[in-house]
């Protein structure tokens, strides 16, 4: 059991989270309290949402970089135009919307990369400029300091508030956790138990073989664009709520952060293996990272580089482990191993 | 009984090139039939066609005496036509369980995932040919030949009555090909037929029955395997006729080039010494795990012995980098030529010279485009590399062309001891006769060759003297003239 634990990225990234979590309650104290937590786990809700888009995309070996930019094109335009018609409702009708919007915004990216299989990274950067483009110049996008008031209520609305019983304090535990919760059991789901979730495993690990045993590699590639797009758009829309206006350019450059966390958790960037878990204790930690530096009290523009220094420190464990386990194997015996150890895919 | 398959008068042309020019081939239940051919004889074309992936431009194929000018992959698996490809089609990533079920499971149009219902039809799939694996491992853990089972068993869940198989042999251990033959043989009883691909002759008069020679895609004999023999088959594959001559080194150098002095790397081989002298082909064979591979990267600097010495010209080398070694005269060409010699993507021309490139780089370091020109055609020229453009990509080559791109390389670099690991396998007969005359005239010329090699009758035919290792240590040094397979493989088992 604890050789099987040994070998899984998730046991060391729970590791170096708790360690991080230790350092920072010795330090200040102040980590281990209900409102702390309650805000880490607030502030968890948007990036953990991009991060299962992400997730699934580099699962099956593509890329998506242009979600920060589809998020805040289509809850943007989503805002605005409620803003528009003077929509008095509830959170429902904004939800719809911005989820139309982010799976048409995601089937333009879809249909890029499964039709015409251009290159994943290419596609999104390019489409990413363009979403940008579309928002800042077509739409003209301004700060929309007021967003409509069901928005608003959302992102007020609680599940429960908790305070500090030294400094009194308090955090509200937001609603809109639950679309985290729900989003992620979704993930889980699809991943584990449909053979289209399967499908996305199989396609990164050989997009050739999934072909030849008969998935359809083309669907099941635009259908992920689709529903990342539409996760996004969730997290665009959440994000807006729970601030209270909307900042266009806010969410912009995300996407190195949560791919990074992604990565952290031991997904392989080159596709095909990863689990939901590591992928939520990496974008957990990095969360860490970012939020609670201010109680150690190291000034705020060392985060990227903490943030940096994890990435190398989580990734090149990984390879490390690999690079041993190749070497390993090869010293049974097996030359096509400690051929792959040095880097060349089989 | 009726005929499983029959192919009549099946031609196809890419690009105005005709692949095939007319092939007939007929296979019956449970006949293991071989097609053998040369690389670029159209075998891989005609895999295609009778699985459904090509359509021909010409000629029918029969499933069971039912005709068809024109099918797709999904009836050709209807007819029980079962492919086994060169990469075996597999997820690395995912479990054997799932590698085992999934075209079962999608072929039945399923959505939803029951982790029982695949264990089931893993386990009945490993069941069909004894097959002991853990399903739950990773298959990227698996060794080649477990991963050609875990492809077989998978394919004999869609009720193949014909199983292709595309060169299965390539990337096996003796141990497991007749391993794999066993399998062939056990489904034989049961009707299913296999066509084995592969152009090693030794492998085609053990195991097939019958026979199909494709020669530029032109059918050039079939027939029953008894009646064929070793010369016969190195004619129809290659159309030309070869002497076997034992090489007989000549201007052996006085003073031995490279002297190698109680190398030992712990784990891999073991106080090991030799000398090798100009004008000389040492070979150096054993088994796998014998320590062989080892020893040929620890010349060229990639790995670090930590006891001994190595001597060039009487001069203490520090190998510490392939760099030092190439400043040494040292040339290494690789076994795995795909993944370690060579940048497949670029060109013919780079891939020759980029040993060379300082030497014909001027003042600022830019490249002489004359100097460079004319080098690329003479070592195109001396090593006959059958391309139409050297600027072409390198894998547009066929796998002997590759290898003498390789050899092109190291050439360039004027080196004075070249060192081959494996130098012809995944050759086909023709290439490798040109490679061993190759090497030959280079050892004629005065380099000093040293090959690592299993191929016995290479090892034999083609070196003055032969070394066997055996676990790390060097067991027998003698002389090639003389020295017998069975006197070798005593040694090194």
């Amino acid at each position: 059991m604890v050789k099987k634990l040994s070998r899984r990225n998730e046991t060391y990234i729970t590791l170096v989270a708790l360690a991080l979590c230790a350092v920072i309650q010795i330090r200040s104290g102040q980590f281990f309290t209900p409102n702390n937590l309650v805000d880490l786990a607030s502030a968890l809700i948007v990036p953990g949402l991009f991060a299962i888009g992400a997730f699934m995309v580099i699962i099956s070996g593509g890329i998506d970089v242009s979600f920060p930019a589809l998020a805040s094109l289509s809850v943007y335009a989503t805002t605005k135009f409620l803003l528009n018609i003077n929509y008095q409702g509830g959170i429902l009708v904004p939800i719809l919307i911005a989820l139309a919007l982010g799976a048409i915004l995601g089937a333009v990216n879809g249909f890029l990369i499964s039709w015409f299989s251009l290159p994943a990274l290419i596609v999104t950067l390019g489409t990413a400029s363009v979403f940008k483009g579309v928002m800042q110049g077509a739409l003209n996008s301004t700060q929309l300091a007021v967003i409509p008031p069901g928005m608003d209520a959302f992102g007020k609305s609680a599940l429960f508030v908790a305070q500090n019983a030294e400094s009194g304090l308090t955090s509200r535990m937001p609603v809109a956790a639950l679309f985290l919760i729900a989003t992620l059991l979704l993930a889980y789901l699809v991943l584990r138990y449909t053979m289209y979730g399967r499908g996305l495993y199989a396609i990164g690990g050989n997009e050739i073989s999934a072909y030849r045993a008969g998935f359809s590699v083309k669907w099941i590639k635009f259908l992920l664009y689709v529903a990342v797009g539409m996760i996004a758009s969730l997290a665009g829309l959440v994000r807006v709520c729970m601030m209270g206006q909307c900042h266009p350019t806010n969410m912009l450059g995300m996407e190195m952060m949560i791919i990074a966390g992604v990565v952290l958790g031991g997904t392989a960037i080159t596709g095909g293996a990863g689990s939901l878990t590591g992928c939520m204790l990496g974008t957990i930690l990095i969360v860490i990272v970012q939020n609670s530096m201010i109680l150690l009290g190291i000034p705020t523009f060392w985060q990227g580089f903490a943030v940096g220094l994890l990435i190398i420190i989580g990734t090149g464990v990984s390879a490390m482990q690999v690079s041993r386990a190749g070497a390993h194997r090869a010293a049974k015996g097996a030359p096509q191993v400690s051929r792959t150890a040095k880097g060349v895919p089989q | 009984m009726a005929e499983l398959l029959r192919v009549t008068g099946v031609k196809k042309s890419f690009a105005g090139v005709q692949a095939l020019k007319g092939v007939s081939l007929a296979i019956a239940p449970g006949e293991i039939h071989c097609l053998a051919g040369e690389n670029g004889c159209g075998k891989s074309t005609l895999i295609k066609i009778i699985s459904g992936v090509y359509a021909p431009d010409e000629g029918k194929i029969e499933f069971g005496g039912q005709a068809f000018s024109k099918i797709a992959p999904i009836d050709a698996i209807r007819h029980g036509i079962q492919v086994i490809y060169q990469d075996f089609s597999i997820f690395p990533n995912l479990s054997v369980m799932e590698n085992l079920a999934f075209n079962t499971e999608l072929a039945a149009g399923r959505k939803i995932v029951n982790w029982k219902r695949l264990r089931t039809i893993a386990e009945h799939a490993i069941s069909r040919i004894n097959f002991q694996v853990d399903l739950d491992a990773p298959l990227g853990s698996l060794s080649v030949a477990e991963k050609q089972m875990v492809a077989i068993s998978r394919a004999l869940l869609s009720d193949a009555r014909l199983i292709i198989m595309d060169e299965p042999t390539t990337a096996l251990t003796r141990k497991e090909v007749l391993a794999l033959f066993k399998v062939i043989l056990d489904l034989k009883k049961e009707d299913i037929a296999t066509l084995f691909v592969s152009h090693k002759l030794d492998e085609v008069f053990e195991i097939s029955e019958r026979f199909t020679i494709l020669r530029s895609g032109e059918r050039v004999a079939t027939g029953s395997t008894k009646d064929l023999d070793k010369k016969k088959f190195t004619f129809y594959m290659t159309g030309r006729e070869f002497e076997d001559s034992q090489f007989e080194p000549k201007n052996i150098g006085e003073k031995p080039t490279l002297e190698v002095k109680n190398l030992t790397l712990p784990g891999a081989f073991e106080d090991v010494s030799f000398e090798l002298r100009r004008g000389e082909i040492v070979g150096v064979t054993g088994l796998l795990d014998s320590g062989r591979t080892e020893l040929a990267l620890s010349l060229f600097g990639l790995l670090k012995p930590e006891k001994g010495e190595v001597l060039k010209d009487g001069r203490r080398l520090a190998l510490t980098s392939p760099a030092d070694a190439i400043r040494a005269g040292i040339g290494y060409v690789p076994e795995d030529r795909l993944s370690e010699g060579l940048f497949l993507p670029r060109s013919i021309a780079d891939n020759i010279i980029v040993g060379e490139i300082d030497r014909l780089s001027g003042a600022a370091g830019v490249i002489n485009r004359s100097k460079r020109a004319a080098e690329i055609e003479k070592w195109v020229k001396e090593l006959a590399i059958a391309t139409p453009n050297p600027d072409n990509a390198c894998q547009t080559l066929s796998g002997g062309n590759q290898q003498r791109v390789v050899l092109a390389k190291w050439l360039a670099c004027d080196l004075d001891v070249l060192i081959l690991n494996g130098p012809t396998m995944g050759v086909d007969i023709g290439s490798k006769h040109d490679i061993h005359k190759i090497l030959k005239s280079l050892a004629e010329a005065g380099m000093a060759v040293l090959i690592i090699s299993d191929d016995l009758p290479e090892v034999i035919e083609n070196c003055s003297r032969v070394l066997v290792m055996k676990r790390g240590r060097i067991v027998e040094k003698l002389e090639a003239r003389g020295a017998t397979e069975e006197m070798i493989s005593a040694v090194m088992m």
